[in-house]
């Protein structure tokens, strides 16, 4: 299970239930052993690209602006749209503050851990993942790092921005169960980002120059989910609930904290699933990404 | 003449080569497209007629903000990365040693470019959209004319535009940094994002007035009828006026580069 490293870098998939086979004690130790060994060679990885970053220091700062001005971009036009109407949806500036806060900071946190899973393509294309393969360390913990960007840095910041504007303006009758949703949205929704973005990388071993398509379900559901899900079409929303989870990493939860009605009509508790969908998903990541593993063939040149 | 029109039609066969990544593209632009048309549906179901646009109207601007993205390269990603790739390592020396001009060598390939993404980018995604929603489609096929030549007239302005970006190599080495500058500013000032005319006050009047506003808003206004008659030309002078300014621009830079600055290796 070294395959699944980066789930400990992002919200600690251990803590999904039902997913360590207590009766497999040695097997747990060995998994253990190789997710630190995972954990390492990231850590080790990301620690030279920052070296290398920080060779170029003008260029480091421009991009980190630049990254926070594009996403910057996506809230001046929520703004812009709100100087013409005072609800969206049916949502106020504020309540849709949250839900663009909540999805920018998660989706940020995993595009600046594992951001990098869409080079992938290419490297299977010209055949430079197979000096990944002979080192001595986790594929995925080294094509996660590869490349790692500090610069996306800014989509967090940006992210947190927004939210912290959404938390202060907002009115809500904060409980302690509310004000712990807000840290849990983060990191499952990151979790949940992450495994979408291992997923996309076990479908490059596929379709190798297909980057395009993976980005549409990462950006394209960030996107989506900074706005209400009173805005979509039902079969839209149906979608991003039941086939790709999205609407756990954000709409779900967000709703709870802003005692909004869901969407489809799903009960209550859903609000709490997104840690057991996390975990799910990463499950199903890692299997997708063990067998895109197996089945990749050199180039051969 | 002729060996600008092959290399054009080279610039064509490039792309046309990467059919998944072409295969991928269309489906990403056809998912943006619903997600954006849907807010927009929001936006117009709040205040119908917003910017002049009726719903069926603003639904077409999606839409073809969805098809042109690639085609006028509003987020970057034609021929600037390798020509500030061969700036920084100094191959741009071969370039110039070349029988052809460097510029119209380059535009020549981004056209060909161009013309590959409206038709492999451009049309199912427009063709999905027509069918998903109900859009406004000119039916004189003298608007479509009007329309693609006000396209070409972009993808003009665009080149001319990231051409300065790329020269910004000869003296910055890292060209990553500007070259974000100017897609960001694409993002925002081509009409990408909201359509300018629902930018308020001076902000709108700026913007309109900037030459990236020839990368979408021209061409989609010219679409959508708002051009009529004598107007229409008037149109055209403010995309070909903002083409040849950029363009004599970037030949000014362009000497200047080639004189004053070492090239690398040499």
């Amino acid at each position: 299970m070294a395959d699944t490293t980066g789930a400990v870098e992002v919200a600690g998939a251990a803590d999904a239930p039902g997913g360590r086979p207590a009766d497999w004690p040695e097997a747990v130790f060995a998994e253990r052993s190789r997710l630190v060994e995972g954990v390492r060679a990231y850590g080790l990885i990301v620690m030279m690209w920052l070296r290398s970053t920080m060779a170029y220091r003008a260029s480091f700062a421009m991009t980190a602006f630049g990254n926070f001005a594009a996403t910057a971009f996506d809230f001046v036009t929520i703004l812009l749209m709100f100087s013409h109407v005072d609800e969206l949806g049916g949502y106020t500036l504020p309540e849709i503050a949250l839900l663009y806060g909540v999805s920018g900071t998660a989706f940020g946190l995993a595009d600046l851990v594992l951001g990098s899973m869409d080079r992938l393509g290419r490297r299977v294309r010209d055949g430079t993942l197979d000096t990944l393969l002979v080192r001595p360390a986790p594929v995925l913990a080294q094509v996660a790092a590869d490349r790692f960007a500090l610069r996306r840095l800014g989509r967090v910041l940006q992210g947190l921005l927004v939210l912290g504007y959404a938390l202060v303006t907002l009115d809500i009758g904060w409980t302690p169960l509310k004000v712990a949703m807000v840290p849990m949205m983060l990191l499952s929704g990151a979790a949940i980002f992450g495994a979408l973005f291992v997923a996309g990388g076990a479908f490059q071993f596929v379709a190798q120059d297909a980057a395009q398509v993976q980005n549409s379900f990462t950006y394209g559901g960030n996107t989506l989910l900074q706005y209400p899900p009173s805005v979509f079409a039902k079969d839209l929303v149906r979608g991003v609930t039941f086939v790709v989870p999205l609407a756990f990493a954000n709409w779900l939860p967000a709703l709870y904290v802003l005692g909004r009605e869901y969407p489809l009509g799903l009960p209550d508790w859903v609000a709490f699933l997104p840690p057991v969908v996390a975990g799910l998903c990463w499950l199903l990541a890692g299997l997708a990404w063990r067998s895109g593993l197996r089945a990749y063939r050199s180039t051969g040149s | 003449m002729r060996l600008y029109a092959v290399v054009a039609a080279g610039g064509f066969r490039r792309y046309a080569t990467y059919r998944t990544a072409t295969a991928a593209g269309v489906f990403t632009n056809t998912v943006f497209g619903f997600i954006l048309a849907y807010t927009y549906v929001a936006l117009w179901d709040e205040r119908p007629q917003l910017g002049g646009y009726d719903m069926s109207q603003a639904l077409s601007y999606v839409w073809l903000g969805q098809a042109l993205l690639m085609t006028c390269s509003m987020m970057g990603g034609g021929f600037e990365d390798e020509l500030i790739e061969r700036i920084r390592t100094g191959d741009i020396a071969v370039d110039l040693y070349r029988p052809a001009d460097l510029q119209l060598w380059w535009l020549a390939g981004d056209l060909g470019r161009a013309a590959f993404h409206l038709l492999g980018r451009g049309i199912v995604p427009m063709l999905v959209g027509s069918l998903a929603f109900d859009l406004a489609l000119p039916s004189s096929p003298g608007v479509w004319v009007a329309f693609l030549v006000s396209v070409a007239l972009g993808v003009v302005v665009s080149f001319a535009i990231r051409y300065l970006v790329a020269l910004s190599a000869f003296w910055l080495l890292d060209g990553a940094g500007t070259a974000q500058m100017a897609w960001l500013a694409g993002m925002f000032f081509s009409g990408m994002l909201l359509p300018l005319t629902l930018f308020p006050g001076v902000l709108g009047d700026v913007a309109r007035a900037l030459p990236w506003s020839s990368l979408l808003q021209v061409p989609a206004d010219v679409f959508l009828g708002k051009y009529p008659g004598w107007e229409l030309v008037r149109a055209y002078a403010f995309q070909a006026g903002w083409a040849l300014a950029l363009l004599l621009v970037g030949r000014m830079v362009q000497s200047v580069a080639t004189r004053r600055v070492v090239v690398q290796g040499g």
